[in-house]
């Protein structure tokens, strides 16, 4: 089903919560809005689930206009954060909710809602749970009990809030994976707030990064990585650190000693580089690694840098630097946006200029 | 030595529990459970004949008799607005929210007495509304309405209190989850909001019960105690006292302190079932 979105605004009070949020989710799509906590994502997808109301804009669900659809007649399925099941109502009851509180003709016999309330249970491998209460089972199997009753209204669109925070690093890897397995196993299109880039870039088809109740940029995770559109987007997704510079004749000059020159079609001016983990090679010289962390295969350092910290990768087959090991660093390129907005790939003055030019084109939908 | 210390640590914890513990039963018992027994020992040292006279006393049947149906007007009116109350408090956003909760307590911070007086100047013979109801031949004071709008008034607060902090505390998210999956207002209502505020609604009535029962101050303003019609068992206790039939007033006494003290093993009780009920996730 396609979701679209054009020109939402929504204000609490002074607070401009949502302002000229314009998306469209293709049918079977598995869209993310990411973004810091008071972006608007929550906000956003309360909107789209008719929990709450936007002050302007449409918002359009399988062609159809929803202003004044109240959420109950919507059939959308929604996962909340917290899940939100009913304590007093044991898993099953949980996940027959939706099937009993439809109007008797289409309500279906026991004997069939029972059924169909097992078949949930077992898509979401939680058979046996049938019979416990909410407080009685782990974080996980809530996260699942709460998906069978949202999915047991067949919905066409599912809205999923936050929907790992409550769970466990390891137990969060797993539950991702099984969700975008069934997501390709029952095509519904789907909608993800999370403030996780990891969580957002390995799940889904198309992300939204979402900055102060605006979309920053709605592209693929590859193009998120690839063609950052602004600072924001450059600074928030992919672990960057940024460092101020000033380019000057098509070079980019960083304040702290221990920096590289790099390249950088830009106008003169003051600038902000965006370093990536990957675009710094660390090796042994004169500046120190502060803290050795593992991680990327072991190779993941945490190096100072002329008073700022940030993270760097060895090369491939170097000698491994020890914690406190003096060291020096070398730029492979970075994202530098002038202060006028513009941006261009930074790269070593040694390294051949590339033909690709990123200035260009910056592919925001909406 | 950490075991050890571990050890150490709790035993001394559970000597000054038995200390902090066993103070604060024997205040309990001076306070409370002493002036009680008093009551019962009182209304029983002229023997079960007293009593058994004084209870058969008509003026006293009627007190009983007037205290239940008071109670039993108030109780299901104060469950119905208190529900309705902290639902609309906890459940909603609007203007005047604050006000709304204050306006819940106010009848715990006004005194009795005060409310009794308010109904007299609105209802009475020379109040407001005066003129107009004895125009009607309708009697609000010093008769049966008087006396339960009084009652109302005065345990309002009870239901309301007990549950709006759990409806706070549960916020809204069982209720729009409930939305997105199909149910009407009702049907959430009765399904989801309902059940999750039970037993503290029960607990809420019992309270309010206890106080219908109980309640004297505004009772006393509005009742004009006339012996046989409006006068209660508390103010019929007063009357007894004041005429210096000091067994009988005890033995109703006895009988009301009874009533309260049954309804409030009944919460203890119901707190019990609704606690077993909670570990097991009902």
């Amino acid at each position: 089903m396609t979701v679209e979105a054009k020109d939402v605004e929504r204000r609490f009070g002074p607070m401009a919560a949502l302002q000229g949020i314009s998306v469209r989710l293709q049918p079977g799509e598995f869209v993310a809005l990411l973004g810091p906590s008071g972006s608007g994502k929550t906000t956003l997808l309360r909107i789209l689930a008719g929990l709450d109301t936007a002050d302007a804009g449409t918002v359009r669900i399988g062609g159809r206009d929803m202003a004044g659809v109240p959420a109950r007649h919507r059939r959308i399925g929604v996962v909340f954060q917290n899940y939100a099941l009913f304590r007093h109502m044991t898993v099953f009851e949980n996940v027959a909710f939706g099937l009993r509180v439809r109007p008797r003709a289409e309500r279906p016999y026991e004997a069939e809602l029972k059924a169909r309330v097992l078949r949930l249970l077992e898509l979401v491998q939680i058979p046996d749970l049938a019979n416990r209460y909410p407080e009685q089972i782990s974080g996980g199997q809530r996260q699942r009990a709460a998906l069978a009753r949202a999915l047991a209204i067949e919905p066409e669109l599912l809205l999923l809030d936050e929907p790992f925070g409550a769970l466990d690093a390891v137990v969060r890897k797993d539950v991702r994976r099984w969700l975008r397995g069934l997501h390709e196993q029952l095509g519904i299109t789907s909608l993800l707030v999370t403030h996780d880039q990891e969580e957002a870039m390995e799940m889904a088809d198309r992300i939204a990064v979402m900055d102060r109740g605006r979309i920053a940029q709605f592209a693929s995770p590859r193009d998120l990585l690839d063609a950052p559109a602004s600072a924001f987007v450059a600074g928030f997704v992919g672990e960057a650190t940024r460092i101020p510079c000033i380019v000057e004749s098509g070079i980019a000059r960083f304040a702290e000693p221990g920096f590289d020159l790099l390249h950088a079609a830009l106008p003169d001016g003051p600038a902000h580089a965006f370093v990536r983990p990957a675009d710094v090679r660390a090796e042994a010289g004169v500046s120190a690694v502060v803290r050795a962390r593992l991680g990327g295969g072991g190779t993941r350092l945490l190096v100072e840098v002329g008073g700022r910290s940030l993270e760097a990768e060895t090369a491939p087959g170097a000698d491994q630097l020890d914690r406190g090991a003096p060291c020096r660093i070398s730029l492979r390129g970075a994202w530098i946006f002038a202060e006028t907005g513009e941006r261009a790939r930074g790269l070593p003055l040694g390294a051949p200029p590339r033909l690709r030019s990123y200035t260009g084109g910056l592919s925001t939908d909406g | 030595m950490s075991a050890r210390a571990f050890r150490r640590a709790g035993q001394d914890a559970r000597w000054i529990d038995w200390l902090v513990g066993g103070a604060a039963i024997a205040v309990a018992v001076l306070l409370l459970g002493l002036p009680l027994a008093a009551v019962f020992v009182e209304a029983l040292r002229r023997g079960w004949p007293v009593v058994q006279s004084t209870l058969s006393d008509p003026d006293t049947i009627a007190a009983i008799r007037l205290t239940l149906l008071v109670a039993a007007i108030t109780v299901p009116v104060n469950l119905v607005g208190g529900l309705a109350a902290a639902w609309c408090v906890a459940k909603h956003d609007f203007p005047g929210k604050r006000l709304m909760v204050t306006l819940i307590e106010l009848p715990f911070s006004v005194s009795p007495v005060i409310a009794g007086l308010v109904f007299v100047l609105m209802f009475g013979a020379q109040g407001w509304f005066g003129t107009w109801l004895q125009a009607r031949d309708i009697q609000i004071i010093f008769a049966l309405p008087g006396l339960v709008l009084a009652t109302v008034f005065v345990t309002f607060p009870f239901v309301a209190r007990t549950v709006l902090p759990l409806m706070m505390e549960q916020g809204r998210e069982e209720e729009e989850a409930a939305a997105t999956l199909g149910a009407n207002g009702l049907q959430t209502f009765v399904r989801v909001t309902l059940p999750n505020v039970k037993w503290a609604l029960l607990a809420g009535v019992l309270l309010c019960n206890a106080r219908a029962m109980g309640e004297f101050g505004a009772v006393s303003v509005v009742s004009g105690h006339i012996r046989g019609e409006t006068n209660t068992m508390p103010l019929h206790v007063e009357i007894l006292y004041n005429e210096y039939q000091f067994a009988g007033a005890f033995a109703v006494a006895a009988a009301l302190a009874l009533l309260g003290v049954v309804t409030l093993l009944a919460k203890t009780a119901l707190e019990r079932v609704s606690g077993c009920r909670m570990r097991e996730g009902r």
